[in-house]
């Protein structure tokens, strides 16, 4: 069995957010880079906890990015997995990310292909679906539980107001989230481990890219918190009637 | 020509999140000079052709009872099938979790540029440029689709409805629906409260109740106001409340018109999925709380004292009006 799991690059979460270049691009400095939390947490975990379970699963990593992303991706060989793959190129083109990698799944028939449920810095929810679509597969959205048997996959996924649990025969295409897996660690005897792992660069194929980002803006800042005092509850009330008009 | 818009609908009833796509829709289709059409995949009880008061002339069904559960396959074949039928230049869906299954799906297939969680509608002055948020709510991107086709989905709660007069006509929509892949079988809807993401408010309790039997506070608040109660991650983790309670850069995103934060410190991580809501209250005993940065209003007290308090004011407000 072979999972594929796609992994990319994000500010930390506590990264201070502006923009440079007349708002037209994210200010990197003093920014340090993560795996995001989506992929590397629930999807890539559970790739491992089904390796554990079974040795001869193989897992491969992929991400689409600049050589600024091997520090991540060298990071997620030491949670695990086998080989890792870079597709150099920077884009923010969903369809472009999602192509690459579609290129690289059809070479390979990897039998799960799992991502997170969105990055957290650009928030698209895109990439599963639109991977799913160019490698025709089933694909799940929103997992927050992967169980395997056979080759049957039992997923529940998050809906409005609960969730559904999903069954599918392999292969297929799942965005992961909490409950899927719980975060690790990496260990030393990973970290050793990791170094020697084959970390593949490949060039881009020649695809279209049908967005592009024109400008980042900050929301206007608050006004500024009005405090009510402790014995006065009515007074939020009242403010939050009469001048929010939100109750 | 059209912009189609994707109507969602569960339990036999079109969400509300749908009204508000629907009336993105038909603004933007006046924008460009051109009709909105609604489509509806499966059955539905409620009457369509009253979703012409949001704007839009003709509802496209495709009234099979297959398509009541979700195969994204199945459903972007059908879409995207719709789309060329109505031939359609932009199509819309809600960012909500449907929205988050089919949309991207449907923009592969369509070869159509997405720009996902939009929050305003296209400037078309010069080209195509939608608005979304970025970094979970803390910024916002101007993004251009250059494709012919374009696909937006909204984010829930970020463009208020607008009604008018008239009715739309429904047209049954000829399309052959493919086998599902994927076999539902099992739904485990939580009964009787309103979910998370649909409220209108929600009351949130953090790491500062202490323990999940001091719960009854914030129960008794949200059951005053009708609102969904979600909680902090630390509290979700300590299965205090269940994880899909648990809202942040990590978990559920909130923009509701209301968010209370009880006990709650206020880390970025939480505010990541909740600053997209219009007015925030934060209780909190510590004055140095972040929260107290990012709220409109906020009271420093303790919340064993001011919530009960808090309840019986609201309660009181209600029988006075
Ligand atoms: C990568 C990453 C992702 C994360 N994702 C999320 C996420 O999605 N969601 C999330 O919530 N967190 C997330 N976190 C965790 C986040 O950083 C905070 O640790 C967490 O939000 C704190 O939860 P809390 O406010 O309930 O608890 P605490 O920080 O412990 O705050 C408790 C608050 O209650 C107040 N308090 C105590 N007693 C009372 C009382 N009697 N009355 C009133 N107030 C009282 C205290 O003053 C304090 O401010 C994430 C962290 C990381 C590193
Ligand atoms: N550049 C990239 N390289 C590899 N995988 C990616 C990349 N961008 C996004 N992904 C995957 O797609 C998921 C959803 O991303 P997005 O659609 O951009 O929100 C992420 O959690 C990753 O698993």
């Amino acid at each position: 069995m072979k999972i594929l799991v796609c992994v990319s690059k994000t500010p930390d979460t506590t990264s201070k957010i502006a923009f440079t270049d007349g708002n037209a691009k994210f200010d990197e400095a003093g920014v340090q880079w993560i795996i995001n939390p989506y992929d590397e947490w629930y999807s890539l975990v559970r790739a491992i906890e089904l390796k554990e379970k079974d040795p001869s699963v193989e897992i491969h990593l992929i991400t689409v990015g600049g050589a600024d992303a091997e520090p991540i991706i060298r990071k997620a060989l030491a949670l695990g997995g086998d080989a890792a793959f870079r597709i150099n190129a920077d884009s923010s083109d969903s369809y472009y990310i999602a192509a690459q990698i579609a290129e690289k799944a059809k070479q390979e028939s990897y039998d799960i292909i799992f991502t997170g449920k969105e990055t957290i810095d650009y928030n698209g929810s895109s990439i599963g679906g639109m991977l799913a679509e160019l490698t025709n597969l089933p694909f799940v959205s929103l997992a927050t539980k992967f169980e395997l048997t056979g080759s049957t996959a039992s997923i529940t996924r998050e809906i409005e107001g609960g969730e559904e649990v999903a069954e599918v025969i392999l292969p297929v295409v799942v965005s992961c989230q909490k409950g899927v897996a719980e975060q690790r660690i990496p260990n030393m005897r990973g970290i050793m481990a990791a170094r020697t792992k084959p970390l593949n660069v490949k060039e881009p194929n020649n695809l279209d890219a049908l967005t592009t980002i024109v400008s980042f803006e900050l929301p206007p800042a608050k006004a500024g918190v009005k405090l009510v005092d402790a014995d006065n509850v009515n007074e939020l009330v009242r403010l939050l009637h009469e001048e929010a008009k939100v109750i | 020509m059209s912009v189609l818009i994707f109507i969602d609908h569960s339990d036999g009833h079109v969400k509300k999140s749908s009204f508000e796509v629907l009336t993105y829709g038909a603004q933007l289709a006046a924008q460009l000079g051109t009709q909105a059409e609604g489509l509806v995949l499966g059955t539905v009880n409620d009457d369509l052709t009253s979703l012409g008061k949001y704007g839009v002339s003709t509802i496209h069904q495709v009234a099979n009872e297959q398509l009541n559960n979700i195969d994204t396959q199945v459903f972007a074949q059908v879409i995207t099938d719709a789309a060329n039928a109505s031939g359609a230049q932009v199509v819309v869906f809600s960012h909500n979790q449907t929205g988050k299954a089919v949309a991207a799906r449907v923009a592969a297939k369509l070869k159509a540029g997405i720009v996902t969680g939009a929050c305003a509608l296209p400037d078309t002055s010069n080209g195509f440029v939608v608005r979304k948020t970025v970094f979970s709510g803390k910024a916002f991107a101007n993004i251009s689709i250059n494709s012919p086709i374009k696909v937006i989905s909204l984010n829930p709660n970020s463009f208020t409805t607008i009604t008018g007069e008239g009715t739309a006509t429904v047209t049954p929509l000829n399309i052959t629906v493919p086998a599902a892949k994927i076999k539902i079988i099992a739904t485990n809807k939580v009964s009787g409260e309103v979910p998370l993401t649909e409220a209108d408010i929600v009351v949130s309790g953090g790491r500062g109740l202490k323990g999940p039997e001091n719960w009854g506070i914030i129960l008794d608040l949200a059951k005053e106001l009708g609102a969904a109660t979600a909680c902090s991650r630390p509290v979700g983790d300590a299965h205090w409340r269940p994880h899909h309670e648990h809202v942040g850069q990590t978990g559920v995103q909130v923009a509701p018109n209301l968010y209370i934060a009880v006990g709650i410190s206020g880390a970025i991580q939480h505010l990541a999925g909740v600053n997209r809501s219009k007015v925030m209250v934060v209780i909190n005993k510590d004055p140095e709380a972040p929260f107290f940065k990012a709220a409109d209003y906020g009271i420093v007290g303790d919340a064993f004292e001011v919530l009960p308090k808090l309840t019986a004011a609201i309660k009181q407000m209600k029988t006075n009006n």
